[in-house]
């Protein structure tokens, strides 16, 4: 924010909003990450507590939105003013989003974990969590710092993870033909794949909406798409 | 009725001095026909100047010239043949402070039509007044006391009387200064409603500091700055996503 408002504390509002977006999304990103660890070391031990904390990013969410329309009542903001304010409200949406997948992928993940086969047979969903957990970690940053720029790598990854994803699920779709009793394990680690993968689009989401706060129109060019996985099946004559 | 793309009034280079003091530099801006365009910006920035030239009412101020052209369906308004008096009938105005005459209701109305020699009759002249003060929102509430004081109403009423005064020599243009300045709310948004349904009829342009009026009433916004015009547009792109960093500034209420 190079210039101030002549009522200062309207600054002030507007800066208290962009910090409740930022603590919401630490959580959010916190959440990911503790789903993830505790799938990739096969650990239940923390997994209610995953559970528990999404009640965390609902309160926030809740306090987030009453304070948005609280600004757009009492302060009437316009132009660039009034982008934040809608911004700050779906960037929260999707965060809240996030967490719910998180808690999704928590959840599965003991499934997983209890109905696998052999721990041999673990598939790793490491590398597009990562990525993922990466694009997360940027947009963050990219929202706290209204850095348009950095918000349009995060947007021109979003097929990296579509490409990761498509690949992950081939490969359980593999194991699952190869061996049946990998079927409940396998099934749910889909979902997790395609969790993480919805994770990215609500993660390249936030990314068009820091570039809209910016220029007042969002990105030219359509989102980037490689997400081939609607048309994968099992080989079954393989 | 005219299509809304037409353009009613076209100004070209249009600049004002008061004295030495230059008030206005080379404004080009065409306002469209049956829409309301908003002049905004800071105090002293030209707006009321500008708007002042639609009906010469700069004429009147000692030491005032202006330049440029200002043309009205194609004619120019500062040329020599104008009838000063008949473009004010054509060019109706609305001010900041309700000015009824202190006449009654029915005399505040009936002035312009008189004057103009518009009625022949008492029953058009009746005729006349009723239907001003219907337009102007205004009949129900007095048409069982039309020859009391226009004075005696409230000041919303009186900003719809004053309306209803313009309208009654049927301009094709009403100016308005500032016209809910000095009004309540509710009196505001009774006068914006009544701007909204006027616009059918007439070409509107106001001038207001309320940047929330200018956002809820108008189609085009203009941002006027030191006597310059920055940028004109569409009302909704103006309010959400305007080109200039001072016209920004301005509507967000930032130190520019």
């Amino acid at each position: 924010m190079v210039s101030k408002h002549i009522v200062s504390s309207f600054d002030t509002d507007l800066t208290d909003l962009n910090h409740l977006v930022s603590r919401l999304g630490g959580l959010a990103e916190r959440q990911f990450a503790a789903a993830i660890e505790a799938l990739e070391t096969r650990n239940t031990s923390n997994i209610d507590a995953i559970i528990a904390a999404d009640k965390e990013l609902d309160t926030l969410e809740f306090e987030l939105n009453e304070r948005a329309i609280e600004v757009i009542a009492l302060r009437s903001p316009m132009a660039k003013d009034l982008r934040r304010v809608i911004v700050a409200l779906r960037v929260a949406g999707s965060l809240e989003r996030i967490g719910d997948y998180a808690k999704n992928i928590a959840k599965r993940s003991r499934v997983i974990i209890e109905h696998e086969a052999s721990l041999g047979d673990n598939v790793s969903v490491a590398r597009i969590a990562g990525l993922v957990q990466e694009m997360i970690n940027q947009v963050l940053d990219a929202y706290a710092t209204g850095d348009a720029d950095l918000a349009m790598e995060v947007w021109d990854r979003d097929m990296d993870v579509d490409q990761l994803h498509t690949s992950l699920f081939r490969e359980v779709l593999e194991k699952i033909g190869e061996n049946t009793d990998q079927v409940s394990a396998g099934s749910h680690l889909l979902f997790v794949a395609k969790n993480i993968e919805r994770i990215g689009d609500y993660t390249t989401g936030i990314a068009e909406q820091i570039y809209y706060v910016r220029n007042g129109k969002f990105p030219d060019q359509s989102r980037p798409k490689a997400d081939d996985s609607s048309f994968s099946a099992i080989d079954q004559n393989g | 009725m005219s299509s809304p793309e037409q353009i009613k009034i076209s100004t070209k280079d249009v600049t004002v001095h008061y004295g030495e003091a230059r008030a206005l530099h080379g404004i080009d801006l065409d306002i469209r026909a049956n829409e309301v365009t908003a002049l905004i910006g800071p105090s002293g920035c030209g707006k009321s100047t500008f708007l002042r030239c639609m009906n010469r009412m700069n004429d009147v101020i000692e030491d005032c010239r202006v330049g440029g052209s200002v043309t009205i369906d194609g004619e120019d308004i500062y040329g020599g043949h104008i009838d000063v008096v008949e473009l004010r009938a054509r060019v109706g105005m609305v001010f900041q402070k309700p000015n009824p005459f202190p006449k009654s209701i029915y005399d505040n109305v009936a002035y312009g039509p008189r004057i103009h020699g518009l009625s022949d009759s008492k029953g058009e002249l009746d005729h006349m007044v009723e239907t001003s003060l219907r337009r102007a929102g205004l009949w129900n509430e007095v048409h069982d006391r039309l020859h009391t004081s226009g004075s005696g109403l409230s000041g919303g009423q009186q900003q719809r009387l004053c309306i209803a005064r313009a309208i009654a020599v049927d301009p094709n243009i009403v100016l308005m200064d500032e016209p809910c300045s000095a009004l309540d709310p509710i009196a505001t948004a009774i006068i914006e409603e009544l701007i909204e349904e006027l616009r059918s009829e007439y070409t509107i342009v106001i001038v207001t500091h309320s940047m929330q009026q200018a956002a809820r009433v108008s189609q085009r916004t203009a941002y006027f700055h030191l006597g310059h015009l920055i940028e004109h547009g569409a009302t909704e792109r103006i309010f959400t996503n305007p080109t200039h960093k001072q016209t920004e500034a301005y509507i967000s209420g930032k130190i520019g």
